[in-house]
């Protein structure tokens, strides 16, 4: 009875330490979750720009990384998706669209936030890692779906261009535990990157739209 | 070992390497799958189990002792099919252990190493050979043909399970990727390169069955070790430690998976 006492004191110790989330979870999943935080950061060591920090999940991640691949429920669903359209800051100067051709670079760039890149270089955005986007690029990922003729089949309308900016800029705000990086958010790529790819998408003379 | 002259045959697959590849929208894929099929026909891995037998063998460390009593989880000394019972609860450690981690402690136990001097180089590069990834290269071909048979009977066992499938599905970094974000749907593809599905049986089963593997790119033999290392790192996570406990539950989560299948490694890679 007294070491029932300790256990439930002890889980509900961690739950407002922020190790578990939500009181639904059953006791044994909850400490597997404490022990798999405490064994991950004895598991892994800075390197380069990677720091410790990596390793701290934010809300979105702590949910999503809960849902184990599992649908995620309508209402968290929507609660990912609002604190994360939040988070997305349009363009002061009121333009969405950039240069197409630097949009592409960017596009095919890999490189970018990992212990073995230069800190110092842009970080690129590897769309075609997931995605197809200009016909010229045979080598293409499937993780996302096809984005050639986005513009085209979409319309080069105001919205379009708006939903295309956020869904680069963080996509958890559109879809709640997207496999999408949140490239503005965490600020993986800077403002003017994704105006290039936003016109890469939404620009008539881009290749993606041909 | 079982052809003749590796060293004839790994000049062959760089040549038939160097050849250049038909690309087409329709045939790229199929024309890599051509080139995956040629490479099947010899492996340059021999060379390592050759290299990691004689490692295996040879009196070495403070103790001038061979790894020949070292206890896999199939008795002292027994190489054949330990590797496709690995990862294992090892009473006399109290932990569970994957291949490299049981290697590190026989060679402080038997050879006299220290843990940092045991633990230093795992991964080969062009200026320096791994005796740890030659030493995975020949005690896995032990287990070729082997059904996958990992135990969870005992409660550690089935507690690195339960973390391994924690650590598959844990999304952290800049990116926000999980293991699960590019292994838990079928038929995907990064740039081309074919996605195995690891939440799945069959696809953990095919993955995991051909690890290690030599990697044409690198000209290296990479253990299952360095396989994990460099995801976490295209996942923009700080460095996985060598053997570290995330690591092996990762390991213990993947290979209990693949349970059934018959073992096929060391295999070749593009």
């Amino acid at each position: 009875m007294r070491n029932r006492t300790l256990l439930i004191a002890a889980l509900a110790a961690l739950a407002t330490a922020g190790v578990v989330t939500g009181c639904a979870t059953a006791p044994s999943d909850a400490e597997t979750s404490a022990k798999a935080a405490a064994m991950l950061k004895a598991s892994f060591k800075p390197r380069g720009q990677a720091g410790f920090d990596r390793l701290d999940q934010d809300e979105t991640q702590k949910l999503c990384s809960e849902y184990a691949g599992k649908s995620v429920p309508k209402d968290v669903a929507a609660r990912i998706e609002k604190s994360n359209l939040e988070t997305v800051k349009w363009p002061a100067d009121g333009k969405l669209l950039g240069d197409w051709k630097a949009g592409e670079k960017i596009a095919q760039e890999g490189r970018g936030m990992q212990y073995s890149d230069d800190p110092k270089l842009p970080a690129g955005a590897n769309c075609y890692a997931c995605h197809q986007l200009s016909p010229n690029e045979l080598s293409y990922g499937t993780i996302g779906p096809s984005l050639y003729q986005f513009g085209k089949s979409r319309g080069y309308t105001d919205d379009v261009r708006k939903y295309a900016y956020g869904k680069v800029y963080d996509a958890e705000g559109y879809n709640a535990c997207t496999n999408m990086p949140r490239f503005g958010t965490k600020g993986i790529l800077t403002e003017q990157q994704i105006k290039d790819i936003v016109a890469l998408l939404m620009d008539p003379e881009s290749p993606v739209n041909k | 070992m079982s052809h003749a002259n590796p060293v004839v045959r790994t000049a062959a697959i760089v040549a038939a390497l160097c050849a250049p590849l038909a690309f087409g929208q329709g045939g790229t894929v199929d024309e890599i799958a051509k080139y995956r099929a040629a490479l099947q026909d010899g492996n340059p891995a021999e060379l390592w189990e050759a290299r990691g037998e004689g490692l295996w063998k040879q009196p070495r460390g403070p103790k001038s002792a061979t790894l020949e009593k070292c206890d896999l989880g199939r008795g002292p000394g027994v190489v054949k099919g330990a590797y496709a019972e690995l990862p294992r609860y090892f009473a006399d450690a109290g932990r569970v252990m994957d291949l490299e981690t049981r290697l590190v402690w026989c060679m402080v136990t038997l050879q006299g190493y220290s843990e940092a001097d045991a633990t230093k180089g795992p991964f080969g590069g062009p200026d320096h050979k791994s005796d740890m990834e030659a030493l995975v290269a020949y005690i896995a071909s032990e287990s070729r043909g082997v059904p996958m048979n990992v135990s969870l009977a005992n409660p550690k066992e089935q507690e690195a399970y339960r973390l391994g499938e924690k650590m598959f599905y844990f999304r952290g970094g800049t990116h926000d990727f999980a293991c699960a974000t590019c292994h838990s749907d079928e038929g995907k593809r990064i740039r081309l390169q074919d996605l195995p599905n690891l939440a799945s049986v069959e696809g953990a089963r095919k993955a995991y069955t051909t690890w290690p593997a030599y990697r044409v790119s690198q000209g290296e033999l990479r253990s299952f070790q360095w396989r994990l290392n460099d995801c976490f790192r295209q996942q923009r996570f700080p460095e996985l430690v060598f053997t570290s406990d995330a690591s092996i539950a990762l390991t213990m989560f993947l290979a209990r998976n693949a349970n059934g299948a018959p073992f096929a490694a060391p295999a070749i890679k593009r």
